[in-house]
């Protein structure tokens, strides 16, 4: 919903600036593409993920690693350490709020943060119903495993979709399998003729008008970003040629030998994806890459990409 | 120094789009329908095949680091100084700005405008907006959006002021160099790519005499 401010434009036009539009949120996502989002739990490593040239970090409590060997409920971020994090470094900075939470999300909003992420790597706050994020000024991203999910969360506000991946494992290849279904997804609207996309709008359970844009455009209306198990620079240049716009690490960068190099390079092989001889040096002598979990050893109760819906 | 080679298409100048980070995709599709011929650069070699660039939208420490660390900010500084049209949208109106405020201790830009840019001026995300600017070159106002954006707090006697909002320097032209701190390549309206492509237009038939 279109918020008018009052700071008038030296134009003596009628119309008003307006905050909180679809295009300003939807924009905010553009231009963070071709970059890497860092997950980030105190100010020293916002820091960190700044000085090697992350486009924005993610705060949140504890990173998808620590939140599965932990265990227990997790939730949104501590605001003063959300607060140290933005007075720390001049980059965007996202958090994450809980499924459903909408207040955790009117929470962050209030503290500045310029994107939140209603994530399942948190503990979901309702199990039927997503934040209506329409309702709100700052933009939302929310993850998604297919489609059909990428386009209910659209239709409730999103501004940025990314795929969900298996966040905290270090295994990449739930993120490969969500990156290549909704591009497969999106390619299969695009060659239906009209009169079959209402069977497939029922079929994806999205609304028609939205099924519509994506066959005529071949894309979604918003920036679509890759998360979830990313912890090598081949790996992000890998989701980068499967179609993502950019890229966050998680638990990849603070759970590996060297972060400040990694996440250097990461940023690196994201913006050179398809230059494997760049892909190359920088991924030498990072030392310990984060130690993982194959997704397969993660009983399915305990797998986050089924969280959301 | 930008002559134009003998296979140029006829169609139009050869600009690229800086291309280490940003909103690369929305400026080429914008230079193009103004009869451009497009091209992303995220190489010295790229940068040498064409005769303008453009500076999109983006993050402007994380431009700043990897143009320095692919030994990009060298060679575009020259080509600056040699008179090639650049255009910086945002971040890239950092990018021009020969002097940033509230930028990181390492930030460096290419330079080339004679003013003082603001990063983040008019606030965080959340106090991003749209709504009409009106703009010197064009008659109609210009339906700009502002995310995270800067604004110009100084210029130099150079420089020539296009365009304020809330009583702030947000458009700039400085002999073939153009920076807005808005993104027309957000709003499909083409007149600021179109006017650009004039400047290089009228730019390269200056060099070619």
């Amino acid at each position: 919903m279109a918020e008018i401010t009052s700071p008038t434009l030296s134009t003596g036009t009628a119309s008003a600036p307006a905050t909180g539009t679809a295009r300003v949120k939807r924009g905010m996502a553009e231009m963070l593409k071709g970059g890497v989002i860092m997950d980030v739990v105190t100010p020293e490593q916002a820091k960190i993920a700044e000085d090697a040239g992350a486009v924005a970090v993610m705060a949140l409590e504890r990173v998808p690693a620590d939140i599965r060997a932990q265990g227990g409920v997790s939730r949104m971020s501590d605001p003063d350490m959300i607060d140290g994090i933005i007075n720390t470094v001049s980059i965007p900075v996202m958090a994450k709020a809980r499924i459903g939470h909408f207040v955790e999300a009117r929470v962050l909003q209030a503290l500045g943060v310029d994107y939140v992420d209603e994530s399942e790597v948190l503990t979901p706050a309702d199990y039927a119903n997503h934040i209506d994020k329409w309702a709100f000024t700052v933009p939302f991203v929310c993850g998604a495993t297919n489609l059909g999910e990428a386009l209910r969360r659209i239709t409730e506000g999103a501004a940025m979709i990314r795929s969900k991946g298996e966040a905290g494992t270090g295994d990449v290849s739930n993120a490969t399998t969500h990156m290549r279904r909704i591009r497969a997804e999106i390619k299969r609207l695009t060659s239906l003729p009209e009169d079959e996309l209402y069977v497939a709008a029922k079929e994806l359970q999205a609304p028609y008008e939205l099924v519509r844009e994506v066959a005529q455009a071949g894309k979604l209306p918003v920036v679509l970003f890759t998360a979830g198990g990313i912890a090598t620079p081949a790996d992000a240049a890998m989701m980068m040629q499967l179609g993502a716009e950019g890229v966050f690490v998680g638990s990849g960068i603070f759970k590996s030998g060297n972060p400040a190099q990694r996440a250097a390079a990461i940023v690196k092989a994201t913006t050179f994806h398809d230059d494997p001889d760049v892909i190359a040096k920088v991924s030498r002598g990072l030392g310990e890459a984060m130690v993982g979990i194959n997704v397969d050893d993660i009983p399915q109760p305990h797998r986050l990409a089924e969280r959301g819906w | 120094m930008s002559a134009r080679s003998e296979g140029a298409p006829a169609s139009g100048p050869r600009i690229g789009v800086f291309a280490l980070q940003g909103d690369v995709r929305e400026h080429l599709r914008a230079l193009e329908s103004c009869g451009a011929s497009a091209t992303a650069v995220r190489r010295p070699s790229e940068l040498d095949s064409v005769e303008a660039l453009v500076v999109p939208g983006g993050e402007s420490t994380t431009m700043s680091k990897l143009s320095i660390e692919f030994g990009l900010i060298e060679p575009i500084r020259k080509r600056i100084a040699g008179g090639m049209p650049v255009y910086g949208s945002c971040a890239g109106m950092i990018m021009l700005a020969e002097r940033v405020l509230d930028g990181r201790p390492d930030q460096e830009s290419f330079g080339g405008i004679d003013m003082t840019v603001r990063r983040n001026a008019f606030g965080r995300q959340v106090d991003s907006f749209e709504g009409p600017v009106t703009l010197s070159p064009f008659d109609d106002p210009f339906h700009a959006v502002f995310i995270r954006a800067p604004w110009v707090e100084s210029v130099g006697e150079g420089v020539e002021v296009i365009g304020r909002a809330a009583g702030r320097i947000v458009a700039v032209r400085q002999g073939s160099l153009l920076a807005t701190a808005f993104h027309p390549e957000l709003t499909g309206d083409p007149r600021v790519h179109r006017h650009f492509v004039e400047m290089v237009r009228a730019a390269l038939n200056v060099t070619e005499g």
